[in-house]
């Protein structure tokens, strides 16, 4: 097997050894009413999870999601109640607000050269506080299109509901994958993740590459913030707060390395289910506090880059006896 | 002098910072003695930026060594629990600075293993801490807020020395203590050597692993002090909101201050006077009477203008048109001087 899927069977084997045991205690959880839940639950996370792998594999880091769904929602709640648009027609104006925001701050990365982690903390501050400015209650959504969106879903065999927004995460994650490993702007940011020296020699746009990628995370968290905002039927600015950082924790629980150039989309739904999982077993069991989510999320993370730097360490070995033997084959 | 020199950009922002503020709100500057007490503006920002202040201490030197802390506000939860948890268990008052201290010692050790032993990268080896480290500050209080009534902790928040605030003290004193520590010795300038390039530095004979061990423990060090301030300030720990997202402040004080996030060299001074900038920004906000619904927009806003300010791409730039203009006046065409290189 090719040393660079090691990380990805590493998380898959993982999540099935996880599932496996929760199965083992509770029966149920191996019901596709679990799973359809385990995906509605996580929509909204694996969706802007699926924006920051692309951040990520281009060696950026994007802190302003949390803060752009919350905004997200907050303004369709309040184009809804103001308004008589519809909800459609408010989703493609909020799309392209976020995306320009992140095409925006993308620029400055490239134009300023400042790392991406200040500039995008500074978007953080505002798209917050521009969800403020809107408003500073929790404002509720009722259209019965909303309705009509929420209620949507396609009955698995056993039950279980695969909801509309569970779907969307499912495609989006899709749609990520070939954005990234079967595209030329993917190939680009694999390059820019690599080395940005070495990407430009390669004939790589960086400045265009550098928005683009800012614009698709902004992008995904929109979308992320039309999938939140059917999920909790209302637009509050307080609400997805940290997100940012639960989704890179998925990202790299997924195996994509955080210096970039390496890993999987698909490895991100793997670790935002993960993730879920624990949250559903700590849901089941009952006695558990909830504290125990943050402790048992952080010693996996902390698990899983053990993991991914032991099987760097032992590919890098294995590889470097490969290329020896082909010398001496060659000698 | 050269300690001016490098500091000149902050005082200015601060300094035109302060000025904006004064148009809005005229008595900005006054100080009143109120009951022995120096009481103003300027005290409460010397005194609300305690936590950001000290946090700030400890990331300049992390982020002077290419690294990064996001664990900090956690750890001041943890801190700030052990503190409560001590002070209600018939703890002395020694002895529960001393148990917080080294809760936050702790933190700082277990960041720096992962990151100096281990290998991992400072973003990740720190963000396990932050994820983790607030399910174990409630693991501490149990969930609740818990409360406690000892005077002499609490004068560590609330109290004052000399008619000034004892955090703001608190503050200087941890600052000017590491600033001489790393002045006056040469290990500022050894973990300038570690930023600038680790595999270097170790060849040319400095313990790059113990080295940066010592700066992720002091860092954990600052964010105990920082969190033992915060729980005495509201005589009891809140494992949820203590420090909350102080962290980022911290790194963006480090930002505004000058030192770059790529490591290398670095100004304890400069850093503090950006995190007096953003205190000053966030009671500036209050007291020109913005609704608090615009802070976060107005704080985003005047942290993107110094940002592009001091953005390097932008100096170059600058220096470019400069040396352009000065061409001109000399009369020198820029072919002759093209040649000449």
């Amino acid at each position: 097997m090719n040393p660079r899927l090691y990380p990805l069977a590493a998380t898959i084997a993982i999540f099935a050894l996880a599932w496996a045991i929760c199965v083992m205690q509770f029966p149920t959880m191996l019901s596709t009413r679990v799973v359809g839940n385990l995906l509605t639950d996580n929509a909204y996370l694996g969706i802007v999870a699926v924006g920051m792998t692309i951040v990520i594999l281009s060696g950026g880091i994007d802190l302003s999601v949390g803060s752009v769904i919350a905004f997200s929602g907050v303004f369709i709640a309040v184009m809804l109640r103001d308004t008589n648009l519809h909800p459609l027609v408010v989703f493609v104006l909020l799309l392209a607000v976020t995306t320009a925001f992140g095409a925006a701050m993308g620029g400055l990365i490239h134009a300023l050269a400042m790392p991406p982690f200040i500039v995008t903390l500074a978007g953080m501050f505002l798209m917050r506080g521009l969800a403020y400015m809107l408003t500073i209650d929790s404002v509720p959504i009722n259209h019965p299109f909303y309705d009509l969106l929420d209620g949507a879903y396609w009955l698995m065999p056993g039950k279980g509901r695969l909801t509309l927004i569970g779907a969307a995460m499912l495609v989006a994650v899709a749609v990520g994958m070939v954005v990234a490993h079967r595209t030329r702007f993917g190939a680009s940011v694999f390059a820019l993740g690599g080395g940005e020296a070495t990407a430009r020699l390669m004939g790589v746009r960086v400045g265009r590459t550098t928005v683009a990628i800012y614009a698709f995370s902004g992008l995904m968290a929109g979308l992320s913030g039309i999938v939140f905002s059917i999920y909790t039927k209302s637009g509050y600015p307080l609400a997805t707060v940290g997100t940012e950082l639960t989704a890179i924790a998925a990202v790299v629980i997924g195996g994509t390395l955080l210096t970039g150039g390496a890993g999987f989309v698909f490895g991100t739904l793997i670790g935002v289910l993960t993730m879920g999982l624990i949250q559903t077993y700590i849901v089941f069991d009952g006695t558990l506090s909830s504290w125990w989510t943050k402790i048992i999320i952080g010693l996996l993370l902390l698990a899983f880059i053990l993991l991914q730097k032991s099987l760097l360490r032992l590919s890098a070995i294995g590889g470097g006896r490969a290329t020896r033997s082909r010398n001496e084959a060659a000698a | 002098m050269t300690v001016l020199r490098r500091i000149a950009p902050q005082l200015v922002t601060l300094a035109a910072l302060v000025a904006l503020v004064t148009l809005f709100f005229p008595d900005f500057l006054r100080i009143e003695v109120v009951d022995g007490r120096f009481v103003g503006p300027v005290m409460d920002i010397a005194k609300r930026g305690a936590q950001v202040g000290l946090l700030t201490v400890g990331m300049t030197l992390v982020v002077a060594t290419r690294g990064i802390d996001l664990s900090v506000g956690t750890v001041m939860a943890i801190s700030g629990a052990v503190a409560a948890w001590a002070i209600t268990h018939d703890v002395s008052l020694a002895g529960t600075l001393a148990l917080a201290l080294t809760a936050g010692a702790a933190a700082g050790l277990w960041n720096g293993c992962l990151v100096a032993l281990v290998g991992i990268q400072p973003i990740v080896a720190t963000l396990i801490l932050m994820t983790s480290g607030r399910g174990i500050a409630q693991l501490i209080t149990e969930g609740r807020i818990l409360t406690f009534s000892n005077e002499g902790l609490a004068f560590l928040g609330s109290g004052d020395l000399l008619g000034i605030p004892v955090p703001a003290l608190i503050w200087f004193a941890a600052a000017l203590a590491i600033a001489l520590l790393m002045r006056r010795t040469a290990l500022g300038l050894l973990v300038e050597a570690v930023g600038v390039n680790r595999s270097a530095s170790a060849l040319a004979g400095v313990n790059a692993a113990v080295l940066l061990v010592a700066v992720y423990v002091a860092s954990g060090l600052c964010a105990g002090l920082a969190g033992i301030v915060s729980a005495a300030d509201i005589r009891g720990a809140d494992a949820n909101n203590a420090g909350l997202w102080l962290e980022l402040d911290a790194i963006l004080a480090v930002v505004i201050g000058g030192n770059s996030l790529l490591g290398g060299r670095f100004s304890i001074a400069a850093s503090l006077i950006g995190a007096l900038i953003i205190q000053t920004i966030d009671t500036g906000i209050l007291l020109a009477g913005f609704p608090s619904e615009y802070n976060l927009v107005i704080k985003a806003a005047l942290v993107l203008v110094i940002l592009v300010l001091q953005s390097p791409n932008l100096a170059h730039q600058w220096r470019t048109v400069g040396r352009a203009a000065r061409r001109r006046r000399e009369g020198v065409p820029l072919s002759a001087k093209a040649q000449g290189q």
